[in-house]
């Protein structure tokens, strides 16, 4: 295992922040694993860790495919994670909407820029990203619609689903969105946590990384395989949302199966106690994420369900 | 008259309300449907707006016979930022000028965003100020897309502002709240000036003044208006940017809105627990200093000053 340092910010008042690689195998750059560039990605940087620590493993082993490198890449924003803040410890900006950076830019340019001319030439790249609201999901491959994206590649991964979504104006400042128009394969994967660890959900996202560089020829790895992954794009997803505001008391968990009016929810005022509203699941499906708020304000979406055609 | 919006429910006990103040002529004064809306207060800590809505308010009931058209006035699209000194929207750290045009089936701020679309398309104009943020000071100015040169570049001419920045576009900037209006065919005015979390009478004073002659202009006005000043106009290649290449204490040199000739020096970025000066700054053109750091520290790479070439 090499131990590279990437990029180097310095600060008057903190030790410099060093964006630090952990290269294994050598040879082509087959493959790079980025973890957290925001400061709550917690369960993110974890994630690497573990793979950080099994590919070392593996590495001795002569495991690592030769004439194959992998770079793991835990955290590209250290500084606010050490200041328990979700964007950059000074400006607020997002180091994800900043790619493929600019080294004569603004400061989190400059970080985006110093990861990305580390990255840009890997052939897969995969990413451990986090949403905006506070929520669980059913671990899966995340894609954008961009005419680039392979998604039998993605069901390599092994993980129960690959979804795939249009792509937005402010998509186009991702490092997944850069790393495809650059020929990066890209893959966003998400697990049921950001700011906590679970360690479940982690061992499940190793195993899927690992299950996919095994799939590529970049390493030897007996392990379970996963799952036949099925494809969701996003409009085929149900989304149910709140009306009201109050205390979100959650009936329903992550990849559980619902039943068209089951309750999926209830709001509860939070002086008088009285439910309030009541959620119920429109369709029959398999809730694929819930908000995690326990209060929530009107018009929040609470769950996403993939519909299903369930007459059991 | 005041009007809500857009009204969200919030967990305990409170609503979230965007409201406008809608001012309309006196009573068969005319039939014009033509409508003037002012925005701000997108970001919650860029505040220079507040004033303008004021005072635009305070100056048209001085002289309310003179309203001729519809004045719609939105001191706050991001309520709860403003309240909370949050640049984003509290609770999720969204930048809600990337949001734009929204979704009515969307989240809370999605849906926001659908509704502010909704009210202000079809406007006559729309003038959207901004005040940069908490680390830039910036002269009165009107930033506009290449794609909306044409349609935009004359209404700005009479905003009373001492610049117009024609800058390039990029697809990052389609989420904005201007650039969602002006696509759908309602011409709208991004304005820049002076710096977050404070107000700049002056600015204001001179903002206002070029709010009543676009008033005029557009038939929204009869009154006597000031002749507005002959702004600077520029596209991105005649601007420069100065950006720290070293952490520390900025301390700047030159004033705000001067000019400067190549190799002046434009500050020093010092190291106060050392006593050295970690670097020092100086012009690499000539031209005018329209945008000056304002807030001290300094990380590599913040940007220091953008010079007018």
């Amino acid at each position: 295992m090499e131990e590279k340092t990437l990029f180097e910010l310095s600060s008057v008042y903190r030790k410099n922040m060093r964006i630090k690689g952990y290269i294994f195998g050598n040879g082509e750059h087959s493959a790079c694993i980025v973890g957290a560039t925001r400061g709550n990605e917690v369960q993110q940087v974890y994630i690497c860790s573990r793979l950080v620590n099994i590919l070392e493993q593996l590495e001795r082993k002569g495991k690592i495919c030769s004439g194959k490198s992998i770079m793991v890449v835990p955290s590209v924003n250290s500084y606010s994670m050490n200041i328990g803040k979700r964007f950059w410890s000074t400006d607020n900006t997002d180091i994800n909407r900043m790619f493929p950076g600019y080294d004569l830019g603004e400061t989190t340019q400059r970080i985006a820029d110093g990861l990305f001319r580390n990255v840009n030439d890997y052939k897969y790249g995969i990413q451990f990203a986090s949403f905006y609201m506070q929520g669980s999901f059913i671990p899966h491959v995340r894609m954008m619609k961009t005419g680039l994206e392979d998604i039998e590649l993605a069901k390599d991964f092994g993980l129960p689903y690959v979804f795939r979504r249009d792509v937005r104006p402010y998509d186009t400042t991702t490092l997944n969105y850069n790393w495809q128009i650059w020929e990066t394969k890209a893959f966003s994967v998400y697990t049921d946590a950001t700011d906590t660890i679970n360690t479940d959900t982690a061992a499940e996202a190793v195993n899927a990384v690992l299950s996919f560089l095994k799939k590529q020829g970049i390493i030897e790895y007996n392990c379970h395989e996963g799952y036949i992954s099925k494809l969701i794009e996003g409009h085929e997803l149900v989304n149910v949302k709140t009306g009201t505001a109050g205390f979100f008391i959650r009936r329903a968990e992550v990849n559980s199966r619902v039943n068209q009016g089951d309750l999926l929810a209830e709001i509860v005022d939070p002086y008088s106690g009285r439910t309030i509203d009541k959620i119920l699941s429109p369709v029959n499906g398999i809730v694929f994420f819930h908000a995690a708020q326990p209060v929530i304000y009107a018009h929040t979406p609470l769950y996403r369900i993939i519909p299903t055609d369930d007459l059991i | 008259m005041v009007q809500t919006i857009a009204a969200i429910g919030l967990p305990i006990d409170e609503t979230l309300m965007i409201q406008k103040n809608r001012l309309i002529p006196k009573s068969g004064v005319t039939d014009s449907k033509k409508r003037i809306s002012i925005v701000t207060g997108t970001h919650g800590d860029e505040l220079e707006g507040q004033y303008v809505c004021y005072e635009l308010q305070r100056r048209i009931n001085e002289n309310y016979d003179c309203l001729t058209g519809t004045v719609d006035i939105y001191p706050a699209l991001n309520p709860l930022g403003i309240d909370s000194i949050t640049r984003g929207i509290p609770g999720f750290d969204l930048d809600m000028n990337r949001l734009f045009p929204g979704s009515e089936n969307g989240s809370m701020p999605e849906y926001i965003a659908s509704k502010i679309v909704n009210e202000l398309k079809g406007s006559t104009a729309v003038i959207d100020i901004h005040a940069s943020n908490i680390f830039l000071r910036e002269i009165p100015q009107v930033r506009i897309n290449e794609l909306s040169r044409d349609t935009l570049v004359p209404l700005a001419k009479k905003l009373n502002v001492d610049y117009i920045w024609v800058h390039s576009s990029a697809t990052v900037l389609e989420s904005t709240l201007a650039y969602s209006l002006n696509v759908i065919g309602t011409p709208t005015l991004v304005v820049e000036m002076g710096v977050g979390m404070r107000i700049t009478k002056e600015y204001g004073d001179q903002l206002v003044d070029g709010i009543f002659a676009l008033m005029k202009e557009l038939g929204i006005w009869s009154g006597e208006v000031i002749e507005p000043k002959q702004p600077i106009i520029s596209e991105d290649g005649e601007v420069s940017f100065i950006n720290a290449t070293k952490s520390g204490v900025f301390v700047p040199s030159v004033e705000h809105w001067k000019n400067v000739k190549k190799g002046d020096h434009i500050g020093d970025i010092l190291n106060p627990l050392t006593g050295e000066i970690n670097e020092k700054i100086n012009a690499e053109t000539d031209g005018i200093v329209f945008t000056l750091r304002e807030y001290p520290i300094v990380s590599e790479g913040s940007l220091i000053a953008r010079i007018l070439a």
